[in-house]
């Protein structure tokens, strides 16, 4: 009976938000377009023969660049703006005072999103293929498996940052302005714009301790196939995640006591 | 014996509010050192509320009446006092008295703007734990109270704002919530809009025995709901009680307009000791007490060559005006 509402709520909220979506295809459509950064980044890497200097060939290159726009396509989080503005206009309001977290709503909204978002993403992939015709493989079921769970993994973490940077409405009215501090870490220690690997031996061991290679590079890495720590990266990724959560929940019961109910 | 659903005591709300000086030279001030200062909205207020009443919130822009309510219903975390809504402490939300409430802002929407209402509604009702069939049979009854069909099926943002106002409702009460925070629920509407509001929260008040907190800028909403108001004067409770004792003490008189046959006849009776608010030509108009009205037209009347009276009540508008700007009544 219970687990059936739990079900009626979670079914309930994915097919409403994927409804909303959809209203929106060709935006997701030019997004999932956007997000092509790691295509530019294969060109500059297999046009300068930087693949050599760290051992990679082309072929395990251009599969790592399409799994980091993958998972980059399905990790992709921008509660922080969604919260932002709702904070500022009062649309949180009627939301707090229902029997459901708002931040419920924001995850299933990406969720729905990142549906949305898949047949581009198929799309895109087939284009590359197409230009890139060495590359196509298919990839082994467990890798495969192994890829989804991490990718999910890393959006779990990015959404747990932003979420926690959103509740920092609470207090200053910008806080999107502390999350564009976090992009540039992200972008160029995630992996999405080279490999972690590539990076100096005593640069490494820093990146490794902090969540950005968990985000892009570990999962992309397991979904091309490329050698890496299976096991200390998923340890690593939880790790991120139960050290956030708490962190969310504390940062959202002390700032809902701050809310001022702006805009309503 | 009716229970007190709401119990208030002594309540207060700061907010820390920044400010600043005009031009460039205050903006660089206010760059380098932001100034605050803590403004206290609500001072010290206690009431009580019984379970099925209807409650009109009356005051001025900025008087106090929305914090109140945001209060009460938890969406803000009192500065100083108690509140006890329904039992529950409104600030902790928890899951059984937010099953219990409701809050209704007219000018803030919940509806998912791009989508048919009825996709909002079974989101609510699956928020608020209703099966399908139960959701379904909710629907169904509100929507037949509220009188909306059709506009059930169309998007949001095609609807007009009567429709959308009563698809609001039916989203904030599908889960029968026994107490109702409505802030200006009637914001905008037509004058048909509004009636039919009226006449719904009357009916959903009578069938389900609800209490009902309403703020409003439209008298004829207070007037044709509330039997009691809470006057908010800069944030302390300024009157409290029976709408009816208000207006009688703030309006102790009536206005005659008296047509009479002549002009020569209009000048006798305005030399003959009347307070006379106007006069245009053979047309006059005295204001006399109420508990003379009597005998000040049976005077008229004796001493007079009249064509015609008309007797008035001040408009309501008028009255309630007085209450926005007074602090005290004399009540």
């Amino acid at each position: 009976m219970v687990s059936n509402l739990i079900k009626n709520k979670i079914s309930t909220l994915l097919k409403v938000q994927y409804s909303t979506m959809m209203e929106y295809r060709v935006e997701i459509a030019l997004w999932a377009i956007s997000g092509i950064i790691p295509f530019f980044m294969l060109n500059i890497w297999t046009n300068n023969n930087l693949n050599e200097s760290i051992n990679i060939s082309n072929i395990m290159l251009s599969r790592y660049f399409l799994c980091a726009f993958f998972v980059r396509q399905f990790s992709v989080v921008w509660v922080v703006f969604s919260f932002e503005e709702d904070s500022l206009l009062g649309k949180v309001s009627p939301y707090l005072i229902q029997p459901l977290n708002p931040f419920f709503r924001y995850f299933a909204q990406h969720l729905a999103e990142q549906i949305t978002r898949f047949p581009f993403a198929l799309v895109i992939a087939f284009f590359f293929f197409i230009f890139n015709p060495e590359s196509i493989w298919i990839p082994n079921l467990g890798s495969l498996f192994l890829g989804i769970i991490s990718t999910f993994l890393s959006f779990l973490i990015q959404f747990l940052i932003q979420s926690i940077i959103a509740c920092l409405c609470f207090w200053t009215e910008k806080a999107s302005s502390i999350e564009r501090l976090l992009f540039i870490p992200t972008l160029f220690l995630s992996g999405l714009l080279a490999p972690v690997v590539s990076f100096p031996e005593y640069v490494k061991s820093w990146i490794y301790l902090t969540p950005f290679p968990y985000l892009i590079d570990f999962p992309a890495n397991l979904l091309s196939g490329n050698p890496i720590n299976v096991i200390g990266g998923f340890i690593m990724q939880i790790l991120w995640i139960i050290l956030f959560f708490p962190l969310f929940r504390k940062i959202w019961t002390t700032g809902t006591k701050k809310y001022t109910a702006m805009g309503s | 014996m009716v229970q007190n659903i709401i119990d208030v005591r002594n309540l207060s709300k700061s907010f820390d509010i920044s400010s600043k000086e005009q031009g460039l030279k205050g903006t660089i001030k206010h760059f380098f050192r932001r100034q605050t200062k803590s403004l206290k909205v609500i001072k010290d207020i206690s009431f009580e509320i019984k379970e099925g009443e209807i409650v009109g919130f009356l005051g001025a822009n900025g008087a106090g009446k929305t914090t109140i309510l945001k209060m009460l219903c938890g969406l803000i975390y009192p500065s100083e006092g108690s509140i006890l809504v329904s039992g529950y402490l409104p600030f902790r939300r928890k899951e059984n008295f937010l099953k219990n409430i409701t809050l209704i802002m007219g000018q803030k929407q919940q509806l998912i703007w791009d989508l048919p209402p009825i996709e909002s509604f079974y989101l609510n009702a699956s928020i608020y734990d209703l099966d399908k069939f139960e959701a379904k049979k909710r629907i169904k009854k509100l929507s037949e109270m509220l009188e909306i069909d059709e506009e059930l099926f169309i998007p949001v943002r095609k609807l007009s704002l009567g429709q959308r106002m009563k698809s609001e409702l039916l989203a904030a009460l599908i889960h029968e919530p026994n107490i109702l925070f409505l802030d200006e629920p009637t914001l905008g509407l037509d004058i048909n809009a509004q009636r039919n509001l009226r006449k719904f929260l009357q009916k959903y008040n009578k069938e389900t025995n609800a209490t009902i907190c309403l703020t409003s800028h439209y008298m004829k909403d207070i007037t044709s709901l509330c039997k009691r108001v809470i006057c908010v004067h800069d944030g302390t409770i300024s009157y409290d009680g029976k709408l009816d004792l208000l207006l009688k003490k703030l309006s102790p008189v009536k206005e005659i307009l008296i047509v009479c046959r002549s002009v020569e006849d209009a000048i006798k009776l305005e030399n003959s000791g009347f307070t006379v608010k106007n006069k245009i030509k053979n047309e006059i108009t005295i204001i006399v007490e109420n508990n003379s009205t009597t005998s000040s037209l049976k005077t008229i009347l004796n001493n007079f060559d009249i064509e015609d009276l008309y007797i008035n009540e001040p408009p309501i508008d008028e009255i309630i005006g007085k209450i926005l700007i007074k602090k005290d009544y004399g009540i």
